[in-house]
């Protein structure tokens, strides 16, 4: 018999792919996508809509320009698109959207070298583009049901940004939240597309765990160390619980820390990743002058993960350490 | 104890109760002169020379090594220049069979009665490692007693490598065999414990030699998961007693010694008939084979293509040499069964899964039983960095293939871990 296949071991591979693992990705992402639709309208839809279409749109022109293999298959243009959708207000006006998606997917993508290859989260680094350049559109709140018309005033405060009341009473000083815990994780409250919905973050978060495609060290560092700083600083549960469920920190620690290409490779990686991503968003919240921290905690603990990849190698099975030559 | 990495594989046992047949003997067989680790034999045989069954055909005085017999009686056609599936040529013998299969007179059982005895004998008999790495193992029992002690021995029924079934039906098949093989390895080498080692997915294997052992104290028998890779040396001593085989270091310097099951097995049978190891049993399988898949004893040298005829493989785009993750692929289906084959398994597919870039997802670090890092070694090697590469360890890699079994990318990261050794330059 010719005409046989000759190549090195192994002659067999996992059931998995590149674009499998996207494809559940956005599996996951798409509870949160949808809520944030029903509470944000169809211009919330229309926003995520712009953001993918843009992000593919610009993948594929710069494979073209660069002459290199397409690589829209790989659907991982679709999950930027999606993140940054949701990472964006349902009233952002679609140019900035587009600006966004190029600033994603062309300076910090592709002219990085492509998927793997990127140094900052191009969802995150986008959307710190678009806050610091176009401010008033990326801080302009709808309330849930604006569309409706049901609520009388449209504009609202994001959680992190609403004053917290202080009443008396007998005597003693007790500070109220703007929202309630249970508005918070159901997300009726003002804030990007997909960020504010908890229940649906946390389930496609979890779902993500269970199949293996994250490790859950990444979200429980991060969402853990911030958890406890924030109960040490305030003493409070309450504030605490409030401050997890608010603003982007969920989404965060869950789709966006756990990026691949722009976090650590081993577990103790993730996990010194996961808690300086929690202590950087802590005090930005608590001390800094943006309300929101956690896009900054992550694109500043990516810019790390070449160090802390280099000090939390996995120590191989039986090595020996090397003998220092004698001089 | 930590677990070790692995994968999980579908195990594909298919043949696990077919019981063993003997192969129609062979018209011709082709008989290279390397089949083993180490130097390859000198022929001793030339065209038109008349041989016996059993008799010495290859040999050398070099350490490393071990004879070849002819499994055949007939008459020498051929003395050729054999290109093997590692690239090396060495030369082969091509016997045609006189069919009367007349046993040569130096073959009758041999003589033990010490260490040194049983060490000569094992080598008389030209036994190599049959679990697939063919290191010679005369050279295995003949370890230091002085300065690495073996406490221990363990014997590898692991059997990790999906489709094979061949050392699990020498287990059912000849229990006896192996135990008494044991004995005699424990009673002249003075080794007091025996751990004999099996894969949770074999559990006629593990109850019926629990049973055959019940009133033997020396030799324990150990279950361990099926997880790949299971099976290979250093994974399998710390899985059965906990230690360590270090870098550079061989199982005796942590007083262990492992031995492959059916390896074990062919010295008790060889003490007993003194017949050389001129033939195997192995299992033929894959998704080509349309019929008589199962375990066979089949004559070193027998043709491939005489395997795959009897089992019905006529469209097949990659025959292999041993299982699916360590296999070596035959380049031609005339290359001849060897000592080390455990199987023959034939596949439709050939073709390998398209590469695509790395993500960094980390599932070869998390895949890697030695807790390499794949990932960094790639880079390190696309660099040429070769101090990058010592300290990632790139040397200790056993070409286990879990790191390109995991990578959703399907990157060849084994195979660049063998180019990345062989870019560090020997001392």
């Amino acid at each position: 018999m010719k005409g046989l296949f000759v190549s090195p071991s192994p002659h067999r591979a996992a059931d998995m792919s590149t674009s499998k693992i996207m494809l559940t990705v956005i599996i996951a992402l798409f509870p949160a996508a949808m809520a944030g639709c029903v509470f944000f309208g169809p211009r919330a839809a229309a926003v995520l809509a712009v953001c993918i279409a843009a992000c593919v749109i610009f993948e594929a022109l710069c494979r073209i320009v660069m002459k290199k293999d397409q690589t829209i298959g790989d659907l991982s243009a679709v999950v930027t698109g999606l993140l940054l959708g949701m990472n964006l207000p349902a009233t952002v006006p679609f140019y900035v959207a587009v600006i966004g998606s190029f600033v994603a997917i062309v300076v910090v993508k592709q002219l990085f070298g492509g998927i793997g290859q990127n140094f900052a989260n191009p969802a995150i680094a986008a959307r710190i583009v678009l806050m610091l350049s176009f401010t008033p559109q990326m801080s302009n709140w709808v309330k849930p049901y604006w569309y409706s018309g049901a609520v009388d005033a449209e504009t609202s405060a994001t959680p992190l940004a609403a004053e917290w009341l202080t009443y008396s009473e007998s005597g003693a000083n007790f500070k109220m939240a703007p929202f309630t815990l249970s508005e918070m994780f159901w997300g009726e409250t003002g804030g990007c597309i997909g960020e504010t919905c908890a229940a649906m973050l946390i389930l496609g978060g979890l779902f993500l765990i269970v199949i293996k495609v994250i490790s859950p060290a990444t979200p429980i560092a991060f969402i853990g160390s911030f958890a406890v700083l924030t109960l040490i600083y305030t003493g409070s549960l309450t504030e605490t619980v409030y401050g997890v469920l608010a603003g982007g920190l969920l989404i965060g620690a869950f789709f966006m820390a756990t990026d691949y290409a722009t976090t650590p490779l081993t577990t103790k990686g993730k996990v010194v990743f996961g808690i300086g991503c929690g202590l950087v968003t802590f005090i930005i919240r608590s001390f800094g002058s943006f309300p929101e921290g956690v896009s900054f905690s992550i694109l500043l603990m990516n810019l790390l993960t070449p160090y802390i990849d280099r000090l939390t190698k996995a120590s191989p099975f039986g090595a020996k350490k090397p003998v220092k030559a004698k001089s | 104890m930590n677990k070790l990495n692995g994968v999980h594989l579908s195990h594909n046992k298919g043949t696990k109760n077919c019981e063993t047949i003997d192969f129609p003997l062979p018209k011709s067989v082709v008989i290279p002169m390397s089949q083993h680790m180490g130097a390859p034999c000198e022929c001793l045989v030339k065209k038109g020379d008349t041989v016996t069954v059993g008799q010495k055909i290859g040999d050398t005085d070099a350490f490393m090594s071990a004879p070849i017999h002819s499994p055949v009686s007939g008459t020498v056609s051929d003395v050729i220049d054999f290109l093997l599936t590692s690239g090396a040529v060495c030369k082969a013998a091509v016997i045609e069979s006189d069919g009367l299969q007349t046993v040569c007179p130096d073959v009758k059982p041999p003589e033990i009665t010490d260490k040194q005895s049983l060490i000569a004998a094992v080598r008389e008999s030209g036994l190599t490692g049959l679990g697939g790495a063919g290191f010679p193992t005369h050279i295995k029992l003949n370890f230091d007693a002085v300065k690495t002690p073996v406490d221990t021995l363990v014997i590898n029924a692991a059997e990790c490598e999906p489709y094979i079934t061949s050392d699990f039906r020498e287990m059912m098949e000849s229990p006896m065999d192996v135990i008494e093989a044991i004995l005699l390895v424990q009673k002249y080498l003075g080794i007091p414990i025996c751990k004999l080692c099996i894969e949770d997915n074999k559990p006629e294997a593990i109850a019926l030699m629990k049973k055959k052992t019940e009133d033997i104290k020396s030799i324990q028998i150990v279950a361990l998961p099926s997880s790949y890779p299971q099976g290979a040396e250093k994974v399998i001593v710390y899985s059965a007693t906990g230690r360590i085989v270090a870098e550079g270091e061989l199982p005796s310097n942590q007083g262990v010694m492992v031995m492959n099951v059916s390896t074990a097995a062919h010295i008790y049978r060889y003490s007993q008939d003194g017949m050389p190891l001129i033939k195997r049993r192995l299992t033929v399988d894959g998704d080509a084979v349309t019929k008589n898949a199962g375990n066979y004893f089949v004559p070193i040298g027998t043709r491939v293509s005489e395997l795959l005829e009897h089992c019905g493989v006529t469209e097949a785009k990659k025959v292999l040499y041993g299982g699916p993750m360590m296999g070596l692929c035959l380049y031609d289906t005339d290359q001849p069964v060897l000592k080390n084959n455990n199987a023959i398994l034939a596949f439709k597919n050939g073709e390998s899964p398209k590469t695509t870039a790395c993500i960094r997802c980390g599932r070869c670090v998390r895949a890697c039983p030695l807790n390499l890092m794949p990932v960094m070694i790639e880079n390190a090697y696309n660099a040429e960095d070769i101090e990058e590469l010592k300290r990632l360890k790139v040397t200790l890699c056993m070409n286990c293939g879990c790191c390109s079994y995991a990578c959703p990318a399907h990157r060849p990261l084994a195979e660049i871990n063998q180019l990345a050794k062989a870019m560090i330059p020997r001392k």
